[in-house]
């Protein structure tokens, strides 16, 4: 059972697919969770502290600004585990502020730099796309090893 | 600054979304039901989110999926049913991440067919998905290529 990051990390679609498939799908709610619930002083929405910009550097350099830190202290933990990545890039929803969008840039380079395999697609626009589009994901998936199903 | 108690602790929270001809959501919390003892059950209009120990709501899940495989779908979810930093009835509005669902959503019917037509598949097919648009942009490695060509 390989841990495979999912782009977007909130996508319903890899999620379910990757679970349905035998593996581990990381997405953004697993470390919303974590952080949800763990005592520690009040900070909603998200009980991001002042403390996770400063984790946040592991991944990205203090001159980048500390929302981008913010969000790598959720993401980087995931893309440090990740065993595979599956992104799919037109998903407008991911749109968001600078922030967001420089993250987002910053999360698909290094799933690159960390050399796992990376699966590329969109979602598909007809009926014939999306029998291609499971299909390949459960063959990148197969080719990783150690699936259940 | 206050001192935060988390609620729900070593807990999972996961949606169940369906999308089917065959069943509702209404069908799907009647079956839901039947055998979640010790799990809290929120019933939506798309499906169902389930909070509970992870073997619990894994065990549901499993028995769920098996009344209509294809069109059924379930993600996680880090915030627990009718929490006040995400719940709609205390922000007004859509909830955050509701968007994307309704995205989803909209094409899971493709994502349906290609789970009913893959057992027909042939062994040994090589999938063609649909792929993102290259970049009109110069690639990196190109480019180094015509610097070294031209510093030579």
């Amino acid at each position: 059972m390989a841990k495979v990051f999912i782009y977007p990390t909130t996508s319903l679609i890899l999620s379910d697919l990757v679970a349905r498939f035998g593996h581990t799908p990381l997405s953004a709610a697993l470390q919303i969770r974590e952080h949800i619930q763990s005592p520690g002083l009040e900070s909603p929405p998200l009980q991001i502290t002042p403390e996770d910009p400063k984790r946040g550097l592991k991944w990205a350099a203090v001159e980048v600004p500390s929302g981008v830190r913010g969000r790598m202290s959720l993401y980087g933990p995931m893309i440090d585990q990740a065993e595979a990545a599956i992104i799919i890039h037109d998903a407008d929803f991911s749109f968001g502020c600078m922030g967001c969008a420089r993250t987002n840039e910053l999360i698909q380079f290094l799933l690159r730099k960390s050399g796992i395999p990376v699966l590329d697609l969109r979602y598909p626009r007809t009926e014939e796309e999306g029998i291609e589009f499971v299909a390949a994901i459960k063959k990148f998936l197969e080719e990783l090893g150690g699936g259940g199903a | 600054m206050t001192e935060y108690h988390p609620k729900y602790t070593n807990t999972v929270t996961k949606y169940v979304f369906v999308e089917s001809p065959e069943m509702t959501p209404g069908d799907l919390a009647i079956r839901t039901y039947e055998i979640s003892q010790g799990v809290m059950i929120k019933e939506t209009c798309f499906g169902l989110q389930i909070t509970g120990n992870e073997d619990d709501v894994n065990a549901i899940i499993d028995h769920l999926r098996k009344f209509d495989p294809a069109h059924i779908f379930v993600k996680d979810r880090g915030f627990p049913p009718g929490d006040s930093r995400r719940c709609r009835a205390n922000l007004g509005g859509a909830r955050p991440g509701y968007f994307g669902h309704e995205f989803e959503i909209s094409i899971s019917r493709f994502i349906s067919k290609g789970l009913e037509e893959l057992p027909k598949r042939p062994i040994g097919s090589v999938p063609k998905p649909p792929v993102p648009a290259g970049s009109d942009k110069l690639d990196a490695k190109k480019i180094q290529k015509i610097i070294e060509s031209v510093e030579t």
